[in-house]
């Protein structure tokens, strides 16, 4: 199959209030081809697909499918007549309605006696094709759903056609939540549709997938695009240099941090000990939704009150990962979501003290690097990245001795996270204790003893000297 | 330079003040000049009560989605009655009878809270039922009895500051506490977190439970205290003296610019909102309009307020 162009973009430009998103981009899209979009958050990836899938107006530039101008009119359902689909990093679908009720949204084809089962054969085809054993049921109600899950529905809806042709996919993140098989087979049905003709734009912070899966890089940086090349012109290194990032090597071994003689923080038994002690750095492996998440709320429960079989001594804060439905309050600026947790400390007798408010966000603003004109704008102006530091900013800066991370570095860009893997360094050799669950094999190796979870409980239990990729991954299966 | 960019438009309470002024305009068109300034003492002396209530209601309804307080009116009575019962008349017996009203209130809060939180019922049925049993309590507690409020009682209600009807500058007062308590509190904090995203909330280690229980108080409380101020100002307690407290409650913070949704609260919209309310109702009976009709256009011109106030700034 040849490819052809598209879609072309030109001089698309973008602001959300002070904050320029997209300062003038110009791309050409074909079919046939897997596009690999990369750059650090806040560069305007996700804002350049939202104008795409027309969810977003652009300010000013052009926008030309197939050779037609599109104006102002552009929307959702002409993207979605014209064949472009979207899988939004932030997950679209409705937490009240089944998969299969989902899946009907997106198809208002879909009409008539039976269309419930005519709905659920057609999702569930294309999950058994995309994720086969992906175990989802077309009937659950999608809150009852895992992250990870409601990911793959999300993935596998915008690849199911009925009534308008299916030409264009972007996938926004798709891998975020997924552990590594899954993500496997995700990348390979990717480069089937590809092969069938089939536009696909995929972001991902994890390079490795950009750089195996994609045909074209391209790179955006401070709004606009900075370079596009094949992606044989790259590896991992000379795409952080790229994307603005210090080249840098895989994280040097650390010397064993002398953690056993400290105070035991945290005891908790799943299938065998769990045990956390003072300034450890403690990471919960395996694949996605093993019990990792699970435990952590029973440690944050265990805190506030007394429960059986977990004992905590000591203040918790979560970082949580899937940050709209546990983390963000939308109404509020990005000073208030980083100051909430700390809002008895800010106290100067009965009242709040705005100043006290102030200092502990802008001392956060600095140490962990959130991209903001200022700290008085909503918490959504900011790119989701940046939403994801404010929400590390809130539980570092309060008085918590153990901070819990439910998989927090999903859309982090590798900058972002070396300053963050040695943020949690500091934090922890000034005694801080940290439970890092996370699906990424990378930030497994920052932990100093790391616990593989399988099915709710603990399959393996391996100190650093023990830590190999090998190792996790049998433990995992 | 356009109107609005000379006029705050931009900010939530506007647009309810904006339309007590123009209800207040109307009103003195057409008294013709005359009675300007007692329109103005009379609807502060009226919108206090409304005051009261509403941010009781506000505080309930910023928890977020599905809750809301329908036991206000029940409350109302209930607090009158025993509040004037306790007085029976008697300068000496006004503290007393204060706090046995807002006992009244806490004890209604407390039930509220039993039956949502342990009986696990949405607010909404919660507060209808117990308001039935709260306006029984009520009945077979007056048995019909019209007690005079207490002399000094009655001199409160009715007083004035420099032409100011005291009990608005209480709701005044109380309308700053509770700005400050939203803004500047752990407490109110919490409110506004817990109606933005529970579950983020409390992993934010706010208390979800207690910070909803104690709201369900404070608005009990407050009808409470509105309960007395009322029978003080009109002469005694009577049955269906908080009748017309239900609707008013829900429109002045709907008016008032407070999301229906949760977690955004705006303390000057609801003065602005009640003004709003009781003029318009002015407004139409001084047009000599009938009942029927009167209430259509209170529907409507509700309407048209809530449409016009209610173009939130779109969020990202």
């Amino acid at each position: 199959m040849t490819s052809r162009t598209v879609i072309t973009l030109s001089g698309v430009a973008k602001s959300f209030g002070a904050v320029k998103a997209l300062t003038g981009v110009d791309l050409a899209l074909q079919s046939g081809e897997c596009l690999g979009l990369v750059g650090h958050n806040g560069a305007g990836k996700s804002t350049l697909m939202n104008v795409l899938a027309g969810t977003l107006a652009p300010d000013g530039g052009r926008l030309m499918i197939d050779g037609t101008l599109l104006d102002r009119s552009y929307s959702v359902f002409r993207a979605h007549a014209l064949g472009v689909r979207c899988v939004f990093q932030e997950l679209s679908l409705c937490g009240n309605l089944t998969v299969a009720e989902n899946t009907r949204v997106f198809h208002p084809h879909l009409r008539g006696f039976g269309w419930k089962k005519r709905s659920a054969a057609l999702i569930g085809a294309m999950l058994d094709d995309i994720f086969p054993g992906h175990g989802i049921a077309p009937g659950t109600p999608v809150s009852e759903l895992s992250i990870a899950q409601r990911q793959m529905v999300e993935i596998a809806r915008a690849f199911t056609v009925t009534d308008t042709p299916l030409r264009f996919v972007i996938l926004d993140e798709p891998t975020s939540s997924l552990d590594a098989s899954r993500a496997g087979q995700l990348l390979s049905f990717v480069r089937r549709q590809v092969a069938a003709g089939i536009g696909v734009i995929l972001i991902s912070h994890m390079l490795h997938e950009i750089l195996e899966t994609a045909d074209r890089v391209v790179i955006m940086r401070d709004g606009r695009v900075v370079a596009v090349d094949a992606a044989s012109a790259y590896d991992r290194e000379g795409l952080v240099v790229a994307m603005g990032g210090l080249a840098h090597h895989q994280a040097q071994a650390r010397e064993a941090r002398a953690a056993n003689g400290a105070e035991i923080r945290v005891r908790a038994e799943r299938g065998s000990a769990f045990t956390a002690r003072a300034g450890e750095i403690v990471g919960l492996g395996g694949l996605a939704a093993h019990g990792q998440t699970d435990l952590l709320l029973s440690v944050f429960r265990a805190a506030q009150r007394r429960t059986a079989g977990v004992s905590v001594s000591g203040t918790v804060a979560m970082v949580a990962g899937d940050r709209q439905r546990d983390g963000v309050f939308p109404l509020w600026s990005i000073k208030q979501n980083i100051g909430v947790r700390s809002l008895k400390a800010a106290r100067r007798g009965l009242l709040i003290d705005p100043d006290r408010e102030n200092r502990l966000a802008e001392e956060w603003r600095t140490r962990i690097g959130i991209r903001a004109p200022d700290l008085d704008l909503g918490i959504l102006s900011l790119s989701g990245g940046n939403q994801q530091k404010a929400l590390f900013a809130r539980a570092l800066g309060s008085d918590a001795q153990i901070i819990l991370m439910d998989d927090p570095m999903r859309g982090v860009d590798v900058q972002t996270k070396r300053e963050v893997y040695r943020l949690i360094r500091d934090e922890a050799d000034r005694g801080r204790t940290f439970l890092w669950y996370t699906t990424e094999m990378e930030e497994l190796y920052e932990c100093d003893r790391v616990y593989v979870f399988r099915n709710g409980a603990i399959s393996a239990d391996l100190g650093q000297g023990q830590l190999t990729e090998e190792r996790i991954l049998q433990a995992s299966f | 330079m356009t109107l609005s960019a000379l006029l705050p438009t931009r900010k939530p309470w506007f647009w309810s003040f904006a339309a007590a002024f123009a209800a207040w305009g109307m009103l003195v068109l057409f008294l013709q000049g005359r009675g300007a300034d007692e329109a103005v003492t009379a609807s502060l002396a009226f919108a206090a009560f409304f005051v009261i209530v509403g941010l009781g209601q506000m505080m309930v309804i910023t928890l977020g989605p599905g809750n809301i307080d329908l036991s206000i009116p029940a409350t109302i009575t209930l607090a009158a009655v025993v509040a004037m019962r306790v007085m029976g008349g008697e300068d000496a017996n006004i503290p007393l009878g204060v706090l046995a009203a807002l006992g009244c209130g806490v004890a209604v809060g407390l039930f509220n809270n039993v039956l949502i939180h342990l009986l696990r019922m949405p607010p909404i049925i919660a507060t209808l039922s117990a308001s039935f049993l709260i306006q029984s309590a009520a009945i077979s507690y007056g048995r019909g009895l019209q007690v005079r409020p207490p002399q000094a009682l009655q001199d409160f209600a009715t007083a004035r500051l420099y032409g100011v009807p005291v009990n608005a500058v209480c709701a005044v007062l109380l309308a700053a506490v509770v700005g400050v308590v939203l803004a500047r509190t752990v407490y109110g904090r919490s409110v506004l977190a817990v109606g933005q995203n529970p579950r983020a909330a409390w992993l934010a280690g706010v208390r979800v439970g207690l910070v909803r229980s104690a709201t369900y108080v404070l608005c009990a409380v407050f009808a409470a205290l509105c309960g007395v101020l009322l029978a003080g100002f009109s002469g005694g307690a009577s049955l269906d003296m908080g009748q017309e407290y239900l609707l008013a409650s829900i429109a002045v913070v709907v008016i008032g610019g407070c999301s229906v949704a949760g977690g955004r609260a705006n303390v000057p919209g609801i003065w602005g909102a009640s003004l709003f309310l009781f003029l318009l109702v002015s407004m139409l009976n001084s047009m000599g309009l009938g009942a029927g009709f009167r209430l259509v256009l209170t529907g409507l011109i509700i309407i048209a307020v809530i449409t016009l106030a209610g173009g939130e700034p779109a969020q990202r």
